[in-house]
């Protein structure tokens, strides 16, 4: 192999592993630009948000996903999914000025306010691993679909499964 | 709008002496439960061109009760508008039929029309009631809908409940890109209009008491909120400002104030706010994931899901909270609870493997079990507490149906819907 390609490849290697091995960000992050949206506002259009799909893609890259899973009427997170969301937080750390949309999901098999209730609890489970793992409050939000969007459309354990879920959505 | 609908007297002309002096005895009350169908003629109504759309609608009004066979207005014979009051009864009881509806409609100095609408009791070959009702020409539905609960009353001993609306949600598309939208129609499928153009994710719209206004839970900016919506100007607005996660909303009775959910750091409370705006007042705060609340028809009580002892089961409370009492002690949970109408019943969503529509005392027992689905939940009360609509959701990737089904039980029947849909609300009756 010619020295040139040697030095590209081992620059290359450099930059990726220098992801793993940079320096934790300063304490004082940046705060993302954030749509200015009166508190009192009552009207709807005020609480547009806007997604990232570069990014997502990006964190999915890097984290390995953007969803973790849960078990029936269960919001506790496995080591699976405690392994994903470290490195969700990682990503985070490492890209400052986004926000995350952190969404719980759940299964048909519950009635449809409880489910939006326990979308709740699972993405406020997410949040607070988040947190613990050093991501500033002030860069997620939470929310829930309840049982409104299924990515699987099987009537089936294996379905099921794939729909509780909570996704970590990248948004400005 | 709901444009209220006027009670006309009859032309004197009609209340020939062979009727007119009909004692009220005690109805003979057919049909008291749903399995007993009474045979009852509706022919076309003379006096209009609409008149056979009127007899249709009728007839279709008493046969979605459950409580009749209608037959017509295909293949009966006419009558003439002196006839309406005086019909033959010995033919009728020859064609086999035990009651008739007659009537006519006759254009008014207004410019409006009456619908004129006679109950005979073929049997017993005597009138049991009549009354007119003034629309205008475009409301005739209204007018058609007011003479079969005139006749449904009448022969059921019930309040009537067909001169009603429902909202829902339509859905259309794959089950995993679901397009949801407002929906307001008449209760036999008529007038079915879109509120929503289907952007935003919207769920569980609720009548206010007089049925001018609706609650309902959107997906704005990717978080569940509760919208408070105008039926006759269109224009809404988010009942609760700021960001927070709101949804599961119900009026009071009085109107005045409206109750929800709202989730916060992993815990789902009850709160009641004021149509009008304001602070929202805390009803609940248990770690359990507290929603579906529902008020007792004299605004005293709230009936509501809590799974704070570990799984759903249905709590009773006073509208301000207090003595929070929990009323389901059946095995399996229990969900999504409506206080009827009437204040002596519950429905309820009870899961026990497969999902089934219910009914409980407002104290919690004599539970009944109506439905037999794989996935029945939802259940909104009809204005006479005797219906509940629910909705139906296949296994595999269909999209759920609307469906009613009578106190007594019985088989639950399909609504007339174009397009798949869920979470119906009946209206109260239109004024």
């Amino acid at each position: 192999m010619n020295k040139t390609v040697l030095i590209g490849m081992t620059a290359l290697a450099l930059a990726i592993g220098g992801c793993a091995k940079r320096t934790p960000p300063p304490a004082e992050v940046t705060q993302p630009p954030v749509t200015q949206t009166d508190p009192n506002s009552t009207d709807p259009n005020s609480l547009e948000v806007v997604e990232l799909p570069a990014l997502q893609a990006d964190l999915v890259a890097k984290a390995g996903s953007d969803t973790v899973y849960f078990g029936t009427d269960e919001y506790s997170l496995d080591q699976a999914t405690q392994t994903t969301l470290a490195a969700q937080a990682r990503w985070m750390l490492a890209t400052p000025n986004v926000r995350a949309s952190i969404e719980g999901h759940c299964d048909e098999r519950g009635t449809r306010e409880y489910n939006q209730a326990l979308g709740e609890r699972r993405a406020n489970a997410v949040r607070d691993y988040l947190v613990a793992q050093g991501v500033p409050t002030s860069r997620l939000v939470v929310t829930s679909w309840g049982k409104e969007r299924p990515v699987a459309t099987g009537s089936n354990e294996e379905a099921w499964a794939q729909n509780r879920r909570a996704v970590t959505v990248i948004i400005r | 709008m709901i444009k209220s609908l006027a009670i006309v007297c009859l032309s004197a002309a009609l209340s020939s002496a062979a009727y007119s002096q009909v004692q009220e005895e005690p109805p003979e009350v057919v049909g008291g439960s749903v399995r007993t169908s009474t045979a009852i003629a509706v022919p076309v109504m003379p006096g209009d061109v609409i008149g056979r759309q009127v007899a249709e609608v009728i007839a279709s009004d008493l046969r979605s009760t459950g409580m009749f066979t209608p037959l017509g207005p295909s293949g009966l014979p006419s009558y003439s508008v002196e006839e309406a009051g005086s019909p033959a009864y010995p033919s009728w009881r020859n064609a086999g039929v035990a009651a008739l509806v007659a009537g006519y409609i006759e254009p008014r100095a207004d410019g409006r029309i009456t619908l004129a609408c006679y109950l005979h009791d073929v049997t017993a070959g005597r009138e049991l009631v009549h009354q007119g009702f003034a629309v205008t020409s475009s409301d005739w539905r209204r007018a058609a809908h007011k003479c079969a609960d005139l006749v449904y009353s009448r022969l059921s001993g019930q309040q009537p409940y067909l001169d009603t609306r429902v909202v829902y949600v339509a859905e259309t598309g794959p089950k995993n890109n679901r397009q949801k939208r407002v929906v307001i129609m008449d209760s036999d499928g008529s007038n079915h209009r879109y509120l929503t153009v289907g952007r935003n994710t919207v769920v569980t719209p609720r009548f206010s008491p007089r049925g001018d206004k609706l609650v309902y839970t959107a997906y704005i900016g990717r978080r569940p909120r509760v919208l408070l919506y105008d039926v006759a100007t269109g224009q809404e607005r988010l009942l609760i400002p700021g960001n927070l996660i709101t949804f599961a909303p119900r009026f009071s009775p009085d109107g005045r104030d409206v109750v929800f959910s709202m989730a916060n750091g992993g815990n789902t409370d009850i709160y009641v706010v004021s149509t009008g705006g304001g602070q929202p007042r805390r009803l609940t705060s248990t770690p359990g994931a507290d929603t579906s609340p529902s008020y007792s028809p004299d605004g005293r009580q709230i009936v509501f899901e809590s799974d704070r002892s570990g799984t759903q089961q249905l709590y009773v409370m006073s509208a301000d909270g207090g003595g929070q009492r929990r009323i389901s002690f059946g095995g399996g949970r229990y969900a999504s609870p409506s206080w009827s109408p009437t204040g002596n019943l519950i429905a309820f969503t009870k899961i026990a493997g497969p999902f089934r529509i219910g009914v409980m005392s407002a104290s919690g027992g004599g539970e009944k079990i109506l439905t037999d689905g794989w996935q029945d939940e939802g259940p909104s009360w009809a204005p006479n507490g005797q219906f509940v609509m629910f909705h139906r959701t296949p296994q595999g990737a269909g999209a759920a149906r609307l469906y009613a089904v009578h106190i007594d039980g019985g088989p639950a029947r399909l609504m007339p819907t174009p397009v798949g849909g869920s979470d119906p609300s009946w209206s109260p009756l239109n004024n």
